[in-house]
């Protein structure tokens, strides 16, 4: 099953409320997603500095991590969020990632960028959300997940976002069937992967298609073609997202657009507590058509 | 008519909801009913066994009026999945769009849908009439055994693929049609069930000559003119 949720803001002023909506987003769709749930926040883009989410499986080390990346990296700050941390940094990606992998067994990066930052867990989405007090941040969109684990083990590493690259995030309702052959294909173009799971594979698909034709929607139609298996995807970048679903169409998804807001979720149950919904337009996207928003 | 009675999802749950309206007190014999504040939730009115009629305020979420009998349901706003899933009698009426499967597996009634339904509208339909005033999304009527589909709007990909009994009218155009499914002739008796329709879904811009007609070749399952009367 799983829930997939989105709502991208068309005024700033609303950017406040950003943590609110989607926190009641995600708790609507607990039903569809017990397990585990996880979600992206784009905030104010940072120019220079990095920002890097990191899960922190093995807390009795991080004091110690902290010491040794403050040493590290240049102008270092660290933000403790529950069992994850979010160090922004002038150090660039391709230094600090390689690093803290090596080094650190029982960290996992969820992800990075200049104005992405992410947070998943194990666990009952409605005691997740609360845990991250995600009620209280603020961006301009943001995209969550809750989780019905099929293609994977219920870990932290198979919950959703997955962020395969610099601002990008995926959430997918569904499953897919030609992941490990894909995901093989991609190991010899040099990605890594760090679970076992399918959407990490369709996210590391659209990372490597989007790094050579820089254009969301020609990556999005690729996986018309490569990707197999049943999918609504909220693909997030740092400027908006895209929704897509496969050509058989069998997982849902709904949309209510008014001058305010753009919401995407499974259900309209999950936006049913959004301010004037009742008289956005709601319509449900079309098999095989990319829709984005913040171009 | 009794006075209305008011149904409030934010005073009650869905059980409590559903349960009243599965069991109504035959002493007062309240048999109208308002839903305030459905929030897209899923199997309102499911299971309804006897006439009356529940004006549902808002957005529904899947299953709204599954299996119903006899009731006349209206929603003023739209329908998740598996509108009507198994109805065997009464109405549905959606003001705004339905989702995908409106209208599987019914076996009697009328499910009118004011805006579109999305992909495999009447599925595996065996006697409902649908009356879809926009269009409707791919693989719709697929497998569909009896009753009537009729499209004000388009149809999408594969219309009626691997249809049995079911009749398709269908005012705008199919993107294409699905395996065993072929235009037919409209025939006097088809003109005069398009004017039935017409006139129980209130059309006001199609008459019945702008429909076009759609059924089985019967090249895909064994048909035998001798059990036509069972569809």
């Amino acid at each position: 099953m799983c829930g997939i949720v989105g709502i991208y803001f068309k005024k700033k002023k609303l950017h406040n409320k950003l943590g609110k909506y989607l926190s009641g987003m995600l708790d609507n769709m607990s039903s569809r997603g017990p397990d585990s749930a996880g979600f992206a926040i784009y905030n104010n883009d940072t120019k220079k500095f990095y920002k890097y989410s990191l899960c922190i499986n093995d807390k009795s080390i991080i004091n110690e991590f902290e010491v040794d990346i403050k040493n590290k990296f240049k102008d270092l700050t660290i933000k403790s969020v529950s069992d994850h941390l979010v160090i922004q940094t002038l150090s660039s990606p391709k230094t600090v990632i390689p690093y803290i992998k090596k080094k650190y067994d029982n960290i996992l990066i969820v992800g990075y960028g200049k104005s992405i930052e992410i947070f998943k867990q194990v666990g009952n989405p409605k005691e997740i959300v609360k845990k991250f007090n995600l009620q209280n941040l603020t961006g301009s969109h943001g995209i969550g997940h809750t989780r019905m684990a099929t293609e994977s083990a219920i870990t932290i590493d198979g919950s959703h976002p997955y962020s395969t690259g610099e601002d990008e995030c995926l959430v997918h309702n569904g499953s897919l069937s030609n992941h490990n052959n894909l995901r093989r294909q991609l190991i010899k173009k040099g990605k890594t992967f760090d679970s076992f799971n399918d959407t990490e594979v369709a996210a590391g698909y659209i990372s490597s298609n989007l790094s050579k034709n820089k254009s969301l929607d020609k990556t999005l139609k690729n996986c018309l073609t490569n990707l197999d298996g049943f999918y609504t995807f909220i693909a997030g970048t740092n400027k908006g997202f895209a929704v897509l679903r496969d050509e058989i169409a069998c997982k849902p998804a709904v949309i209510a657009e008014n001058n305010d807001y753009v919401a995407v979720a499974s259900e309209f149950q999950a936006m049913a507590h959004l301010p004037n919904v009742n008289n956005a337009k709601i319509y449900e996207p079309e098999p095989g058509v990319i829709y984005t928003w913040g171009k | 008519m009794g006075k209305i009675e008011i149904l409030d999802f934010k005073k009650n749950n869905l059980r409590k909801i559903n349960s009243s309206l599965q069991n109504i007190n035959h002493k007062n014999n309240k048999r109208d009913f308002v839903i305030k504040n459905p929030a897209g939730e899923h199997a309102i009115c499911a299971g309804l066994k006897e006439e009356m009629s529940v004006i549902i305020k808002g957005h529904v979420g899947y299953y709204c009026g599954g299996m119903n009998q006899k009731a006349n349901i209206y929603i003023e706003g739209n329908a998740g999945t598996g509108l009507g899933e198994n109805m065997m009698s009464g109405t549905i009426h959606v003001k705004g769009n339905a989702s995908q499967s409106a209208g599987a597996t019914a076996h009697g009634g009328t499910i009118i849908i004011d805006g579109d339904a999305s992909s495999r509208c009447g599925i595996s339909m065996k006697g409902v009439d649908i009356i879809v005033k926009g269009s409707v999304g791919h693989m719709s009527a697929f497998m569909a055994q009896a009753g009537t589909l009729m499209i004000c709007g388009d149809a999408g990909d594969a219309l009626g693929d691997s249809i049995y009994e079911t009749v398709i009218y269908l005012a705008g155009k199919p993107k294409s049609l699905g395996v065993d499914c072929i235009e037919k002739k409209v025939t006097k008796n088809d003109l005069k069930k398009i004017e039935n329709l017409i006139e129980l879904g209130n059309i006001k811009k199609l008459k019945p000559h702008n429909f076009k007609k759609f059924g089985s070749a019967r090249k895909l399952y064994n048909f035998n003119i001798d059990n036509v009367s069972n569809y």
